[in-house]
């Protein structure tokens, strides 16, 4: 029981700052399939930095972990800037734009993995390794029956990414440029009536978006894989989509549907361990979150409502 | 520096200013730029690019190499170069249909997958005579390809759902299930792969003598070829074609002139998806004989770029689908040769797309461009 809670929340929270990301960016107006090539491309420069500073660094220092946090951060913003060229300036379609990103960022990170792993490091490998970050457990509390489990073997990047999201969520909710942000979505006319630059508006929460999910891709990197490598690309970028849609593009909702998904998934590993099945059905269990996410997109995709201006291309002499 | 950004203007309304040739001279354009960034990043190596593309050529049959292995010739790796062609170019019509109703198939691997693995199992490892299990296996993969496919439009008419979003879950819930059933119950225990499928049902004719070569033959090529001309066809001259392409302009200005919107997004999708599921049994049951457990064809992913890039024209696909094969094809014998990461190739593909992605601001600009140097001639008469 206490495994579920503990694998559940070191997969759900990645994925819910990945998906507060893709919200900002599609309550600002842009679809926002990018997400899986973003937090690749993050997970990429983080590793990178990591592997660059690790020789300089004792073996179990934990600085290059941090380093690798704010590397991925500033990659993923620098490449969701690619995006944002795409659908600001040279109006694009935002879904074509969001798939080229995607697979422009698998077919580089491969590219670039193995010619530095050559050129730099003199070894033929497709991999960045990281290894698994230390972990926190906060004493007495973690005593509790069940719920303690919340407090045990916590990630550091569990907390970094709660901090994020609480101030990702006052900046929506309760700033100038949060609202002007949500109005950007629903209707761009207005907002560029009152002297607002929507193309600004925009691009800022794309590379936001771009941020939050570089931040995702580090920590996917740094406790599920424990390795950068091609594997990072599994879909999480997309189930961070499927989330924001049941989560109907609000930040609070979503955090619901994303803790459903790590839970689904890490209940599912522990059933396999627990009945002893052989490992070739934990295939079976990896299906878990993506016919979680279509059941629950085929129950409640009726009831959302999706920024107004979603996707539209912002034209101004358009009425 | 304002008479060379004059120079660059007048350069770009030359060479794609003609709109009756921008169908071909963007896509032109956007190869010709990636190509270029290529050879920056081949440079940036220190390996020569000409050699390097060279070789990507050689590679796919289409420039001899120095040396040939026994019963090989520049043919043999030509045939073998079709062989990879074909799942490609089926491929890439599924995109492209899909593309013309609105709808974005990025499930094609999927459906590819579904396709392939159900008509291994069924037809594959049958002991039917060649005869009937060929036209078999062409029949299950379009049925198979074609209900995912369907599936996907269904859930977008009947529940909204992005087919982004519902065809990428489709993908990985196919990858895996079919994964555990491959090493459940069909796996090869010294490939890791499934077990491969009988000769008679493999839609390549593998290693057939002929003269002293010996060569793979693609059946399916020819039936590519003449499906894309079927599809130009379906597309540009029917009515169901006409429906189609309004609904992908404007679902609201078609839904006016009376045509059924969903009913139309569903039957796209059935047709993308049987193209799809062709593609996979050329793939999985021609150009492979066997399905490795846990992999999606990186096809489907690659026609989107053949599509984009052909701007969803049939005809154009068979030209694009040919040059991101060669790419993709010709890149295991440039590692070969060059020492170049193979990876390489699909960086190309990866900068093609992006070009192509531009192709509506590159028409944009070349028409302001032109406009405004039209205006300057006028004030300069005047």
């Amino acid at each position: 029981m206490e495994r579920i809670i503990i694998d559940g929340l070191a997969f759900s929270l990645p994925l819910f700052i990945m998906a507060i990301g893709g919200i900002y960016s599609e309550k600002s107006g842009i679809t926002n399939l990018a997400l899986e090539g973003l937090q690749g491309f993050g997970a990429f420069t983080g590793a990178l930095a990591a592997v660059l500073a690790a020789s300089s660094f004792s073996g179990d220092s934990q600085v290059p972990y941090y380093i690798a946090m704010v590397f991925a951060v500033v990659g993923g913003t620098v490449y969701s800037l690619l995006h944002a060229l795409l659908c600001i300036r040279f109006k694009a379609n935002q879904t074509i734009s969001g798939v080229v990103i995607n697979i422009l960022a698998m077919a580089l990170t491969a590219f670039l993995t193995k010619f530095l792993n050559r050129s730099v490091f003199g070894a033929a490998s497709d991999k960045f390794v990281l290894g698994v970050s230390a972990k926190l457990t906060v004493p007495g509390i973690s005593q509790i029956p069940v719920l303690g489990a919340v407090f045990k073997d916590i990630y550091p990047f569990e907390l970094i990414i709660l901090v994020v999201a609480v101030i990702a969520w006052y900046v929506m909710y309760k700033t100038r440029y949060g609202m002007n942000l949500r109005a950007c979505g629903d209707n761009p006319h207005a907002v560029d009536a009152a002297g607002v630059d929507v193309a600004r508006v925009r691009l800022i929460a794309v590379m936001v978006s771009g941020g939050l999910s570089g931040l995702a891709g580090i920590s996917f990197a740094y406790s599920i894989s424990a390795n950068f490598s091609s594997s990072i690309y599994v879909g999480y970028g997309y189930l961070a989509i499927a989330a924001l849609i049941f989560g109907n593009w609000t930040i609070l909702p979503t955090l619901g549907s994303c803790l459903l998904f790590g839970f689904a998934r890490s209940a599912g590993y522990y059933l396999v361990q627990k009945l002893q099945m052989p490992s070739s059905y934990s295939d079976l269990v990896m299906t878990l979150p993506y016919v979680v996410t279509l059941l629950l997109l085929i129950f409640f995709s009726k009831y959302n409502r999706s920024p107004r201006a979603l996707g539209e291309i912002y034209d101004k002499g358009k009425r | 520096m304002q008479k060379n950004k004059h120079i660059v203007k007048r350069g770009m309304v030359r060479l794609l200013g003609n709109d009756r040739y921008q169908g071909i001279t963007i896509p032109l354009f956007a190869i010709v730029l990636s190509l270029l960034a290529g050879a920056v990043i081949i440079l940036f190596q220190g390996k020569n690019p000409l050699t390097a593309y060279q070789n990507l050529l050689q590679g796919s049959g289409l420039l001899p190499k120095a040396t040939y292995a026994g019963y090989k010739s520049m043919l043999t790796d030509f045939t073998s170069f079709m062989n990879a062609w074909t799942p490609m170019l089926f491929a890439s019509l599924s995109v492209a249909v899909a593309l013309r109703a609105g709808l974005f198939n990025i499930g094609v691997s999927g459906q590819m997958l579904c396709a392939g693995f159900l008509t291994t199992i069924t037809v594959g490892y049958s002991s039917l005579s060649a005869p009937l299990a060929k036209p078999l296996v062409l029949v299950v993969g379009i049925l198979v390809g074609a209900l995912v496919g369907g599936l996907i439009g269904w859930l977008k008419y009947q529940f909204n759902i992005n087919e982004v979003v519902s065809s990428i879950m489709i993908n990985y819930i196919a990858q895996y299930v079919i994964s555990f059933f491959i090493n459940t119950y069909y796996v090869n225990p010294v490939s890791r792969q499934s077990n491969a499928v009988s000769k008679a049902a493999r839609l390549t004719l593998m290693d057939t003598p002929v003269g002293n070569l010996k060569m793979d033959i693609p059946l399916g090529i020819v039936l590519a070829v003449l499906t894309a001309f079927a599809v130009k066809f379906l597309l540009d001259r029917t009515t169901f074609g006409y429906e189609l392409k309004c609904v992908g302009t404007s679902r609201n200005a078609a839904r006016y002139a009376g045509i059924h919107v969903g009913r139309n997004m569903i039957a796209a999708m059935v047709f993308s998806g049987g193209l799809a599921g062709l593609s996979g049994v050329t793939y999985f049951l021609g150009y492979f004989g066997s399905i490795q457990p846990r992999v999606l064809p990186s096809t489907g992913f690659d026609a989107i770029a053949v599509s984009l890039l052909a701007n969803s024209n049939p005809i154009g696909i068979i030209a694009s689908s040919f040059l991101i094969t060669v790419l993709s094809k010709g890149s295991t014998y440039m590692n070969s040769a060059s020492g170049l990461e193979s990876e390489i190739a699909s960086v190309i593909t990866g900068v093609i797309l992006l070009f192509s992605a531009c192709g509506a601001f590159i028409q944009y600009k070349v028409k302001s461009y032109q406009d405004e140097l039209k205006e300057e001639t006028e004030r300069g008469k005047s």
